[in-house]
């Protein structure tokens, strides 16, 4: 338990890196259930090493236009759009 | 419709072509499989008003065979549950038991053709989403080898192990689902050209005569009595019929459920990225920087479980954790495989309960996170393995329905089809 003990401060800055706001009682009942959850994931320590042998293949087509969503489409979800673009926030 | 059960999020018919293998029959789909101008939630707040401008293959592939959809069915939010409570729309009941869930995630679609809504169903299965509520509602599910079926369209949880795969009433049916919607697809590069027709309906033969079964003793271990019983029951069934049974044992299994979390919340962390709530879904505002007004949008928009496998994913991915988490779970993956291909060098499909638990009363599970993913020890190793399996109806325990899940080798389904409608 003690190598994967979670506190609040680590759930805020994973959070972070996620870009999920937290408030702090979903902090509080993260880091107990992370540190259970993650004691159980220690269990993949005993995992001995296995030679994989890959099956993948690249699986190429040739590059040809098709008509695809129009600007219309794909704008029609968004929240919010001006002349014809996502409005998003600030960069910096 | 059986309003009570909450197994649809949105009721909307799409008619078919009229004439096809499939005219004249409905069909339920899950909320997470795209349909043009009808909207598609993933059972998620986030996406509660999003709707797709085009069909997920799948859909097309329904609409060619003459099927008419009769609505999108409810689901845990994005896929992550085992019993349709994680969903933003409420839980969808069990109409066997409405006291109960209906098992998880795709719990609306197999509720929906238990209940009599619509004659089949999709689903989808990322470590046991259709083989769970098919058993947990008394119905036939399968997921079908990785590669078979086109995830275009599908909102994507943890693509590495995902698959849509049908619902029915019987064996027979659910094949002749999965002939409508296998073969390879343009646009999803993972699809293969093996399967494509196989003729899986005429497989439901129930000649099971001289077919080998194995039985892998760690999927027993830990399932409850009447569980178990109820499972020897239903091979006793088969070795009437002519099958033989022998014991494996595959050790790399006791891994399976932590090398799936693992690997299934690091996927999702990178998938579920895409929701910044400017493109789609709920809007974060235009307050301070493009990093604060993410943050907003899918605190707003995600639940709790959603939240819990993107951090998680995130932490086992970060730096210093990944070689930890991350690499060893690829090593458990790559260690399953290998055990379920020996084993199945040695017998023709392989044989577990589908479910080591009977269907959870609703509440149950909620609060015990870890809990609920260990109910999913006996179907998510077929993911990471990729093979196709089936849940099929095996009796009852304390008037609840078991299932019996059968393994087959890669593109092997027309054996789990035979072997499981000899249980029928």
């Amino acid at each position: 338990m003690t190598e994967t003990a979670v506190d609040a401060e680590e759930v805020r800055h994973v959070a972070d890196l996620a870009r999920v706001d937290l408030d702090d009682d979903e902090v509080a009942e993260f880091a107990g259930q992370f540190a259970e959850i993650l004691s159980y994931f220690d269990e993949l320590d005993e995992v001995p090493e296995v030679e994989a042998e890959p099956d993948l293949v690249n699986v190429m087509r040739a590059d040809e236009v098709h008509d695809g969503l129009t600007q219309e489409e794909a704008l029609r979800n968004a929240p919010e759009t001006e002349d014809g673009y996502f409005k998003g926030p600030r960069v910096s | 419709m059986s309003a009570d059960l909450n197994a649809f999020i949105t009721e909307e018919r799409i008619e078919g072509a009229g004439e096809g293998p499939l005219a004249g029959r409905t069909v339920a789909v899950k909320d997470n499989i795209s349909t043009a101008d009808v909207r598609t939630t993933c059972g998620s707040k986030m996406l509660a008003d999003y709707v797709p401008p085009y069909d997920a293959t799948v859909v097309e592939r329904l609409k060619a065979a003459g099927a008419t959809v009769v609505g999108k069915t409810n689901m845990d939010e994005f896929g992550m549950g085992t019993t349709t409570e994680t969903s933003a729309f409420g839980p969808t009941r069990n109409p066997v038991d409405t006291d109960r869930v209906p098992g998880g995630s795709s719990g609306g679609s197999a509720a929906a053709v238990a209940a009599g809504d619509a004659d089949l169903a999709l689903g989808t299965d990322t470590g046991g989403s259709i083989r769970c509520p098919a058993a947990f509602c008394g119905v036939v599910g399968i997921k079908p080898t990785y590669g078979l079926v086109s995830r275009y369209g599908l909102v994507a949880y943890a693509n590495s192990l995902e698959q849509v795969g049908p619902i029915a009433p019987s064996v027979r049916e659910a094949a002749e689902l999965l002939e409508v919607i296998a073969g390879p697809d343009e646009h999803d590069a993972t699809t293969r050209d093996a399967g494509a027709d196989a003729g899986y309906a005429d497989a439901a033969d129930g000649d099971v005569d001289g077919l080998s079964v194995g039985v892998p003793t760690q999927l027993l271990e830990g399932a409850d009595e009447a569980v178990v019983e109820a499972f020897w029951d239903a091979v006793a069934d088969l070795e009437a019929r002519g099958a033989e049974y022998h014991e494996v044992s595959l050790p790399s299994l006791e891994k399976a459920v932590a090398a799936y979390y693992v690997i299934a919340m690091g996927e999702a962390s990178s998938n579920l990225a895409r929701f910044d709530g400017v493109r789609y879904g709920v809007s974060g505002g235009y307050e301070g920087n493009w990093n604060e007004a993410f943050a907003r949008s899918r605190e707003e928009g995600f639940g709790a479980e959603v939240k819990r496998r993107v951090l998680l994913g995130t932490y086992a991915l970060s730096a210093g954790y990944h070689d930890k988490y991350y690499a060893k779970a690829q090593d458990a993956r790559a260690w399953v495989k290998r055990d379920f291909d020996d084993a199945l060098d040695g017998a023709d499909v392989l044989a577990s309960p589908t479910m080591p638990v009977l269907p959870f009363e609703l509440g149950e599970s909620l609060d015990d996170p870890l809990q609920m993913y260990l109910a999913d020890a006996n179907t998510t190793p077929v993911n990471l393995a990729n093979l196709p399996a089936i849940s099929v109806p095996a009796g009852e325990a304390e008037g609840l329905p078991v299932g019996l899940q059968l393994i087959g080798p890669k593109f092997g389904e027309r054996e789990i089809v035979r072997a499981a409608s000899a249980l029928e």
